[in-house]
């Protein structure tokens, strides 16, 4: 964002956990969601560091998304905390949550269908105390849909959808980003915008947790990535390792070793 | 034109700013021109007609306060109450039952406001309930229902002298008295009747529909429409969604509060009917042909639907009402199967359609004021 000297002003120190020191922004223990006789996410322990791009693949049921509305409190945990920086998220409702620096766009588009596209972007944006025009005209240009300011969102594209959840969500300026699959159902090119999008707002220093099956896609944004298996973790590391790693390969990537 | 002038125009425009907006239909000065004349034209009426449809006509603008407070929670938050006449009817009731007890002036007044505070309070506490206990959608329509109808059976049966407060005799079937409202201090005041209380409640409904109008066009406006548009996603903005709603369905349990008193001091009588099934779906009914989303069309659909009823039974005896209602319910469904965001949304679209259709073949020439959005 314009002002990514304002992340880093949070009056208290990262928490320090599981993962590579103090510079942990997001950490979850011994995190526990069960459903029934179902173990969805079973004693997670997982962290993001400040200003990385983390990705979290894993095959169908790996629990990633139940994982993502565990942190922003579409349910809440059987067993476990989660701490965000500074902030122990566990017991927040999720507006409360999302006020400590989080924003999160889900995998289908929750646009709001009746309004403009520049009202869409007001709903965020006017509950924070940022420059409401400077940051809408900015937002704008960044989701490259400066030219459809007053088209009703309900006749957008599928990729434009996306891209303005994506501009919504970036409006409350977060710590921390939750994208879970963000290219679902997009075009090659589509897929290009946004890969580009989220490394330009990454370098202005935003953190990513971004949850995703297009390996390709992956490949393009990704630093590091944590591979989640029947809800635990198997193994993280860097792009290059998880693909030379024998088990993702054989679980997720559907390979034979 | 003169500094003056310019400056005029220029504070007119704001306050145009804040009455317009996206979330009201109306935004241009052909409308403004039109609602200068009609409230002109109303501020007229008690002149050209008969004292009967002056005080008749008072009676609709007291109903139009129910209508506009569910238009709010309904068209704007998408909270469909059933029971706005609970609130409306709880305010008639502590509003007899303060007058009758401190029949001055003073009294009257503060039984106005302490009726307000009773009637709001009493959606305060079902919303806190509702909206915090994780009440949606259709189960938010038939709680208040509910409410109204729990209320409709206590009340009738409060016929017993044991159901008095100090002076005030509940009454059951048979109703309470209700004073006039009267302004003044002491024992001295003026009571508002006839062309009066019509001048009052005309006045009060202007500076409520303007008020509303800005409200909705404010960024709490822009909230109400994203939580009526998508409850769960507002919420991962930040937003206290029970909270916002908390607040939403008070202010519409205030308005329905003001209307209550407004109408029983019109008739200077409350019955048990007033929490009824068929009162408590007419609110419904003259929002739904209004426009849920269209504050004005809520006043309008109000003020000649009732209008008709109170004709056709006058005009043509019992059977009249009978009548009434069926006209009523063909018009709920014909409004619902034909133009289901009701007349006024239905019509300004059409005019839109229309004007954007004619700029569009005169390219030269640019439209000369904000289309009606």
């Amino acid at each position: 964002m314009s002002t990514p000297q304002d992340i880093n002003v949070r009056q208290q120190p990262a928490v320090a956990a599981t993962g590579s020191g103090t510079d942990t922004i997001l950490a979850t223990k011994q995190l526990t969601k069960e459903f029934g006789g179902l173990t969805a996410v079973d004693g997670v322990d997982f962290s993001v560091t400040e200003g990385e791009i983390r990705c979290l693949i894993g095959p169908n049921g790996a629990g990633k998304s139940t994982l993502l509305e565990l942190i922003t409190g579409q349910l809440s945990p059987s067993e476990g905390d989660i701490y965000f920086d500074g902030n122990d998220l566990t017991e927040m409702d999720t507006h409360e949550r999302i006020d400590t620096g989080l924003s999160v766009k889900f995998q289908s588009p929750h646009i709001y269908e009746s309004l403009s596209v520049e009202e869409n972007l007001r709903v965020p944006l006017q509950r924070t105390d940022r420059p409401v025009e400077d940051v809408l005209a900015e937002t704008l240009d960044r989701i490259t849909l400066a030219d459809k300011r007053t088209t009703r969102a309900s006749e957008l594209s599928h990729g434009e959808k996306q891209r303005l959840e994506i501009g919504m969500a970036i409006t409350l300026d977060p710590t921390l980003m939750l994208l879970d699959e963000p290219v679902a159902g997009m075009s090659v090119d589509e897929t290009a915008d946004v890969a580009e999008l989220i490394r330009s707002l990454h370098d202005d220093g935003m953190t990513f947790l971004v949850v995703e099956h297009d390996m390709e896609f992956v490949r393009r944004i990704s630093e590091q990535v944590t591979v989640l298996n029947q809800g635990s973790v198997l193994t993280q590391g860097t792009i290059e390792e998880i693909e030379a790693n024998e088990e993702v390969r054989r679980i997720y990537l559907g390979e034979d070793a | 034109m003169s500094d003056n002038g310019l400056a005029e125009t220029a504070s007119l425009d704001r306050i145009r700013g804040w009455l317009e907006g996206p979330n009201t239909y109306g935004n241009s000065l052909p409308f403004w021109g039109a609602f200068v004349v009609g409230v002109v034209a109303l501020a007229a009426y008690p002149q050209l007609v008969g004292v009967y449809t002056t005080i008749q006509s008072a009676r609709y603008f007291a109903l139009a306060f129910l209508a506009l407070s569910l238009c709010f929670i309904w068209g704007y938050a998408g909270i469909l109450s059933f029971g706005q006449v609970a609130f409306f009817g709880v305010a008639a009731y502590a509003f007899g039952i303060i007058g009758l007890n401190f029949s001055s002036a003073t009294g009257i007044m503060a039984g106005l406001v302490g009726a307000v505070v009773v009637g709001t309070a009493a959606a305060a506490i079902v919303g806190y309930f509702m909206f915090y206990g994780g009440v949606r959608d259709t189960y938010v329509t038939i709680m208040t229902l509910v409410i109204a109808l729990v209320l409709n059976t206590f009340m009738a049966q409060t016929a017993g002298s044991e159901w008095a407060i100090g002076a005030a005799q509940l009454g059951g079937f048979n109703g309470m008295d209700i004073p006039s409202l009267t302004l003044g201090v002491g024992q001295t005041g003026f009571e508002l009747e006839r062309a009066a209380l019509y001048y009052t409640l005309l006045g009060a409904l202007v500076v409520t529909y303007l008020g509303l109008r800005v409200l909705v066009n404010s960024r709490f406006g822009l909230t109400m429409v994203a939580i009526r548009e998508d409850e769960a996603r507002t919420e991962t903005f930040g937003y206290n969604v029970p909270f916002v709603k908390l607040v939403v369905f008070t202010v519409g349990g205030a308005l329905a509060a003001v209307g209550g008193v407004f109408y029983g001091s019109w008739g200077n009588y409350i019955d048990p009917t007033v929490f009824g099934i068929a009162f408590a779906a007419l609110p419904v009914v003259w929002v739904s042909v209004g426009g849920r989303e269209s504050l004005l069309g809520a006043i309008g659909a109000t003020v000649l639907i009732e209008r008709m009823r109170t004709e056709l039974s006058s005009g043509i005896g019992p059977i009249g009402s009978e009548w009434a209602l069926v006209i009523v319910g063909g018009l709920l469904l014909g409004v619902i199967l034909f133009m289901p965001a009701g007349v006024v949304p239905t019509v300004a679209d059409k005019i839109e359609t229309f004007r954007a259709r004619r700029s569009e073949k005169g390219q030269s020439t640019p439209p000369t004021e904000e289309a009606v959005e």
